[in-house]
């Protein structure tokens, strides 16, 4: 079992003709056969791409004749509010946004939009979503994965692949693992993570992996108090980072005293949850709690 | 990105929000002149004169040169402001927020005095909660709103804006009458808020403070002071904004960093990091202070760096004067070891290496990596896994 994506998603790839979309296109072709069922770039509808991809114009265009259901979107920061709009447009059930410098005006413009809709927006600035051996969307290296006991959601994208990496070393592997993005203004947060993973059967644990700034952490943590019964383990990025200073990601700010480390931590150590004391610990305590 | 304060209030008047006159100066020279017309257009002897950093409490802060002296100065008359001028310009200010080595004054802006009826607060920021702007006003003008919000949560009043249809005028009203202003005052209030909240939307701001906004004794709604920061990442609709950067106020190396799109923040420890992805690299500084030592800086080379790139960075950590050991962890998801280690080996052929340096790589191509590591003949000690490598580093350079 996985959570939102499996082997049955049928993946669109928004600016599929660009060196980064084409380069994953490719990388989630060759994992475990994930369906690429359609590229969009404006233009460029009518081609084909990687021997088999066929690339359409609009997205609406890749979900009538392509059957779409989930899509990537690997656009520059100055045209990726269009392109999520489109996909919410188009109806996409599911939206994986990978740009990194979205303005957050643009952002908080598709967060509006949004609102009503049923389609799901995974990011930006996040590496994606990954359901071991059956579908990849994003960035991610495929390999490090494994199919197994432990949900991982995550606000920051190499740290996800340290604490997949260390969970597929000691043999728990992950159900499904979601990067939810560094930006201040997301798509699914950790809330929506924690809810979907509670509900999945195959998931026996669950790792969360937040960083300063915001309070979407202590939202987590207050959700896993009231309604998670799966052991999580938590770690937080950023105890050493100084106030007031962007930590590369965007929403990576302690500002006017909010967003610190510690008050998330306290957070979610008041709500049971494991923390590993450093990023190196995340699978070792997970393995602990699963015991 | 952030601005001084006379270059919020140049953004603000051409937006329409009323500002007190002013001119800012470079120069002592400039001083007399400058204030002698500010005195002539406005009928009034008083100047204030204020110091322009990029840090708050500058009314409050002292000059290391002059410790009788605060940031910001009243005065009557021209010759006088040339006076106090003349001390501030060159001299080092120290405030609240410069932290104890303070920053040089190189710009003064020499503004109208204001016959102040009321000081209040007034706001707009992101509400990340809601992702939507949120304006925030305070009966009390003048203080740290994170204080304020600490002490009377209840002072602090808040209209969130819906971006389909912007500020509506009942929302400043809510917020004029709730400050208890008068219907005149609140009249003009609502025109200061709109344009307020439409500047902020225009420019792309993060943060737009009004601390405090004055209502003078005419009635009158000023800003009288400005903070504006700006969103990183819309600046490239924005060229004339980016013209606004003071490289004085900003880190010499972070400054460097960004010419090779690198994201990097200076620290005050010893040991450099150069890290791939922002939430690694906070992780990596993180162990290094809980095996008991300090980062020197947050460095993330990004996903998708060239060797060149990874040159670029090693200079730049190694640049550093208080530096004592050096720890790369790279997780090579797109981005692959073998190009990292190719990086590393060629920075540290090109600058030498004078310190200890731990490399931890995983993920792709780790192998061809560790291979190309092994036989460059450098002193480079590898880690199995970021314990271990953070562990190394912090021993090696006790």
């Amino acid at each position: 079992m996985s959570v939102l994506v499996d082997k049955n998603t049928r993946l669109v790839v928004q600016g599929i003709t660009g060196k980064t979309g084409m380069f994953h296109a490719a990388q989630s072709l060759a994992y475990y056969g994930t369906q690429v069922v359609a590229g969009v770039t404006p233009g460029k509808g009518g081609t084909t791409v990687l021997d088999m991809v066929p690339v359409f114009d609009t997205v609406a265009d890749a979900v009538t004749k392509a059957g779409a259901n989930a899509s990537v979107i690997f656009v520059p920061p100055p045209f990726a509010a269009d392109a999520i709009m489109e996909a919410v447009d188009a109806g996409v059930p599911l939206i994986v946004c990978i740009t990194e410098g979205i303005p957050v005006t643009d952002m908080v413009k598709v967060k509006r939009m949004m609102e009503g809709c049923s389609s799901r927006l995974i990011g930006p600035n996040c590496p994606g979503i990954i359901t071991p051996n059956q579908c990849r969307i994003g960035i991610m290296p495929g390999y490090i994965h494994q199919p197994g006991r432990v949900g991982v959601v995550s606000r920051s994208g190499t740290l996800t692949y340290e604490a997949v990496h260390q969970l597929t070393t000691l043999g728990l592997g992950q159900t499904t693992a979601i990067g939810i993005g560094g930006d201040p203004v997301n798509g699914t947060n950790f809330v929506d993570c924690l809810e979907l993973f509670n509900e999945d059967p195959a998931t026996e644990g669950i790792v969360m992996i937040g960083e300063i700034g915001g309070s979407a952490e202590e939202d987590g943590a207050a959700f896993i108090k009231a309604h998670v019964k799966k052991p999580v383990v938590g770690f937080i990025a950023g105890t050493t980072a100084p106030p007031g200073k962007r930590m590369g990601h965007a929403g990576a700010i302690i500002s006017g005293g909010k967003g610190t480390a510690e008050a998330k931590l306290e957070a979610l150590r008041d709500a049971g949850v494991a923390i590993a004391e450093t990023p190196s610990d995340i699978g070792q305590t997970m393995a602990r709690v699963l015991k | 990105m952030k601005i001084h304060e006379y270059q919020g209030k140049e953004l603000l008047k051409a937006a329409k929000v009323p500002v007190p006159l002013s001119k800012v100066v470079f120069n002592a020279s400039e001083v007399r002149a400058a204030a002698a017309a500010l005195i002539e257009s406005t009928g009034n002897e008083i100047v204030v004169v204020k110091s322009q950093i990029h840090a708050g409490g500058r009314g409050k802060g002292r000059f290391k040169e002059h410790p009788e002296l605060g940031g910001v100065k009243v005065v009557k008359g021209a010759d006088a402001a040339a006076e106090v001028a003349a001390k501030m310009l060159g001299s080092t200010l120290v405030t609240v927020q410069t932290g104890p080595e303070g920053k040089v004054v190189n710009r003064l802006l020499l503004e109208q005095g204001v016959d102040i009826a009321r000081e209040l607060y007034l706001a707009a920021t992101l509400d990340r909660a809601t992702g939507r702007v949120t304006v925030m006003a305070s009966t009390e003008g003048g203080m740290e709103i994170e204080e304020v919000a600490e002490a009377h949560p209840e002072k602090i009043l808040r209209e969130s804006i819906d971006p389909a249809v912007g500020l509506v005028p009942y929302q400043a009203r809510k917020l004029a009458f709730g400050l208890g202003l008068d219907v005149t005052v609140a009249s003009k209030f609502g025109k200061f808020l709109t344009a307020l909240t439409s500047a902020y939307e225009k420019l792309d701001c993060a943060l737009l403070e009004v601390n405090p906004l004055v209502i003078t004794k005419q009635g009158d709604v000023i800003a009288l002071d400005a903070k504006i920061n700006f969103d990183d990442n819309a600046l490239y609709r924005h060229p004339d904004i980016e013209l606004l950067r003071d490289a004085d106020e900003e880190d010499a190396a972070e400054l460097e960093a960004k010419k090779y799109d690198l994201s990097y923040v200076n620290l005050d420890g010893t040991i450099g990091c150069m890290v791939n992805g922002a939430g690694l690299a906070m992780a990596t500084m993180d162990i290094i202070k809980y095996f008991g030592a300090e980062p020197s800086n947050f460095l993330d080379v990004g996903g998708g760096a060239t060797a060149d790139k990874v040159t670029a960075a090693f200079k730049i950590i190694t640049a550093d004067p208080a530096l004592r050991g050096i720890l790369v962890n790279i997780f090579g998801g797109i981005m692959k070891c073998d190009v990292i280690a190719q990086g590393v080996i060629a920075a540290v052929k090109e600058v030498g290496l004078k310190v200890p340096l731990v490399v931890r790589l995983e993920g792709t191509n780790v192998e061809a990596g560790k291979k190309m590591l092994e036989e460059s003949g450098l002193p480079i000690t590898t880690g199995s896994s970021l314990r271990d490598a953070a562990q190394k580093i912090v021993e090696l350079t006790k």
